[in-house]
């Protein structure tokens, strides 16, 4: 028994629909994409703004408070972008290692067996993780604006360390002719101590004779730079801030604005991290501590070999994660004024220029690198971390 | 002959129970913890009281103008003045009825559904107001049809903040759902596309999306066209928060095992009845917690609208603490809207904690 077909009964065919839903979804995009490209090129030529990216060569023709490169109102746009991003990593990794270091210590402190210290870390994430971040920067923001002084009036400490309104002055460590050899050193004592752990690992396991070499590690990496330092005479020195007519000359100066932002992006942040790091040390289960006492291992051996190693597994993932998102909440600098990428460029540049298109494309394009980037290390991590199985 | 003589119970020794034992055990346990006892002691102290008297003890809670508040606590006269702009922003004052018949509405629905129960047409009925509520509300909101129009650049305050951060779930929840079907699928065209959607969104911060939503979007249609303020953070905010939603149900979506597929394939059903009646109800109820914790963070995102221009209840503290009579009163709006904030996504993150629960218990009474 033959079953009668009709012409359209090709369309029942599962790979037929699949080719003609993926062709029909495929115009469509390309449809969207052509009329909305279409549109903008009309829209630009209306309102004559121009295109390309010439105005990167332009004068900018403003001032920015805080750059890392030379910088002046002459500089040209590209100069601007660069001076964004610079900020934009600088303040990402300043609230990455505050982010780190508070994480850290709240999240040992949440498994305290101290009842006071626990809750205390406890209290600390749940007010600032259920708090906004963009509300925790205005505020901390606003907090820096009313408390710190005029600059006449300045808080001083040990006459090198000023703190006022146009922010907090720091000596600036200059380095001379020579000063690279003291980081040639620092280099050299790490190589040379893991070559020396190596060496004793490796003692360890065919003779079984442990050496305990925390105070040569320690020799090495700080003794030897010291030493070098010495031995050429000094070649670094500070140059002080000092009040001169209505401003502070010299030093370097943090301003209120990256303050508040590192501030605020380090609190916020850290109470994620300290959950990560909770978690993980949650999820070695205590006949794991127990098999290491068992087996004649002291606190710290059993903490070092058998706790951290899986607790990191499971915390750094969520720490990474949160090291991106970090990055991106940078990008709320743009309410307080801080020269980061979002706020110079792409405000600043963008309102001077009216190139929205291909500012905004540049911008997001940096993002998405910084972000493409870290997942990448978070591969790496993971495939590195994962359980070996024999 | 010694002779048994019952002795008198012996209480056990002061430091063996009760709070003295219970201080000595969780505070003092080890000399180091007991000198960091002493020391969160003291960084409480140093804390505490200075806070407790701006608050409280030194602050002007009366209704009176900004300079007879004293200057050593919080005025919080200002607050009291000001609230509601920081509730409805410039939405005209006779008309504050309409978003509280909204809220009633809401609330009205949300129990309406508890009552329901088990009752048989629930999930239809459910459906049926999760459409109609949003036009009703918007009907209410906006005007039109006899109702006075109040365009959206008068909205403002807590109720623009709930307005965006409603709209966002709404709409970036089928969106998000259909994203991360397509992620799935075996259609590479497709796969690709949403892959593509999904990293790209995922990739930027919210605020250029914000910027591009502001003022790239209107450049992308013809002439004529253009939405308003509100309308344009909206579909920034949508677009950005589907790419999440989608990753969170394509997480549920990998949980479920592989004989649910085959054998909804074996009965015959079709890709929709496949997705429809065994895919999504497991992988939906299996996202649940993430999917509740996302519109946490979300809601802490609706705050970026103030970079763009729109007065939610953050913009209303710069606003209005720049009005001549209010000036200098940041501190307080600040801290105003940090608690209101706080009390909001504080109880919204215990009930996700409680929804987690109910979930694990309900996995470990199937594996039992």
């Amino acid at each position: 028994m033959t079953k009668s077909k009709s012409f359209f009964s090709f369309l029942y065919n599962n790979e037929v629909r699949a080719f003609l839903f993926q062709v029909m979804a495929l115009l469509a995009i390309v449809y969207f994409f052509y009329s909305a490209i279409d549109n903008m090129f009309v829209n630009i030529e209306s309102r004559g703004i121009q295109t390309g990216f010439g105005f990167l060569e332009a004068e900018s023709g403003f001032d920015i408070a805080e750059y890392l490169i030379d910088y002046s109102p002459t500089s040209s746009n590209l100069t601007v972008f660069y001076v964004g991003l610079i900020n934009t990593i600088v303040v990402s990794i300043v609230g990455i290692i505050f982010a780190s270091l508070i994480g850290l210590i709240i999240g040992i402190a949440r498994l305290s067996n101290n009842w006071l210290i626990a809750k205390l870390a406890g209290g600390y994430i749940e007010l600032f993780r259920n708090i906004p971040i963009l509300l925790q920067i205005l505020f901390w923001y606003n907090i820096a604006l009313i408390s710190f002084p005029h600059p006449r009036k300045s808080i001083e400490f040990f006459d090198t360390v000023f703190v006022n309104l146009r922010g907090i002055y720091l000596p600036k460590p200059i380095a001379e002719d020579g000063f690279i050899w003291v980081l040639v050193a620092l280099l050299l004592g790490f190589v040379l101590k893991i070559l020396m752990k190596r060496f004793f690992k490796k003692k360890h396991d065919d003779v079984g004779i442990e050496t305990h070499t925390f105070g040569y590690s320690l020799l090495l990496i700080i003794g030897l730079p010291v030493m070098v330092y010495w031995a050429l005479g000094s070649p670094l020195y500070f140059d002080y801030p000092a009040l001169k007519g209505f401003n502070f000359r010299g030093g370097m100066s943090l301003s209120p604005e990256f303050l508040a932002l590192a501030f605020a992006l380090s609190v916020y942040t850290a109470t994620y991290i300290a959950e990560a790091i909770r978690s993980g040390i949650e999820s070695v289960s205590k006949g794991q501590k127990e098999a290491a006492q068992a087996i004649g291992l002291t606190r710290i051996q059993s903490l070092k070999l058998v706790i951290l190693p899986q607790a990191l597994r499971v915390a750094i993932p969520p720490i990474i994660n949160q090291y991106l998102n970090l990055t991106k909440n940078s990008s709320l600098a743009a309410a307080i004024g801080y020269a980061e990428l979002v706020s110079t460029f792409a405000g600043t540049v963008l309102n001077q220029v009216g190139q929205a298109v291909e500012i905004m494309l540049m911008t997001m394009a940096v993002y998405l690198t910084i972000s493409l980037f870290i997942s990448l290390v978070l591969n790496i991590v993971n495939h590195r971390m994962k359980i070996k199985e024999r | 002959m010694a002779v048994f003589e019952q002795q008198a119970t012996k209480k056990p020794p002061i430091y063996q129970i009760g709070i003295i034992h219970w201080i000595k055990e969780n505070l003092f346990s080890t000399p180091i913890n007991s000198v960091l006892t002493l020391f969160a002691l003291y960084f409480l102290y140093l804390i505490i009281p200075p806070l407790a008297d701006w608050i409280f003890f030194d602050a002007t809670f009366s209704a009176v103008p900004n300079d007879q508040c004293n200057k050593e606590g919080a005025c919080w006269s200002y607050i009291r003045e000001n609230i509601n702009l920081f509730a409805y922003g410039f939405y005209p004052s006779e008309e504050y009825w309409r978003p509280l018949t909204v809220l009633g509405l809401v609330i009205a629905c949300v129990l309406f559904t508890r009552l329901m129960g088990t009752y048989e047409y629930k999930f239809k009925i459910v459906i049926a107001m999760v459409v109609i509520l949003p036009v009703v509300a918007f009907f209410l909101l906006y005007g039109g049809l006899g109702l006075e129009v109040v365009e959206t650049h008068k909205w403002g305050g807590l109720m623009l903040t709930i307005v965006i951060s409603v709209v966002g779930m709404i709409a970036s929840f089928p969106l998000g759902i259909m994203l991360a079907l397509g992620r799935k699928s075996e259609m590479k065209i497709i796969r690709f596309f949403c892959i593509i959607y999904i990293e790209f969104f995922r990739g930027v911060p919210l605020i250029t999306i914000l910027f591009m939503a502001s003022v790239v979007l209107p450049l992308f249609f013809a002439e004529g066209v253009n939405f308003d303020k509100l309308m344009r953070a909206l579909i920034g905010i949508t677009l950005f928060q589907t790419a999440y939603f989608a990753e969170v149900i394509r997480g549920g979506l990998q949980a479920i095992p592989k004989g649910q597929y085959e054998a909804a394939d074996a009965i015959g059903l079709s890709y929709f009845q496949k997705t429809i009646l065994i895919v999504l109800p497991q992988a939906l109820k299996i996202s649940i917690p993430n999917i509740v914790g996302f519109q946490i963070s979300f809601f802490k995102d609706t705050t970026l609208v103030l970079i763009i221009g729109l007065f939610d209840m953050l913009a209303i503290v710069g606003l209005s603490s720049s009005d001549q009579n209010w000036l200098g009163n940041e501190t307080e709006g600040y801290v105003f809207v940090m608690i209101v904030f706080w009390v909001i996504l504080y109880s919204w993150s215990r009930y996700s904690k409680t929804l987690e629960k109910r979930f694990n218990t309900e996995q470990e009474h199937q594996k039992a």
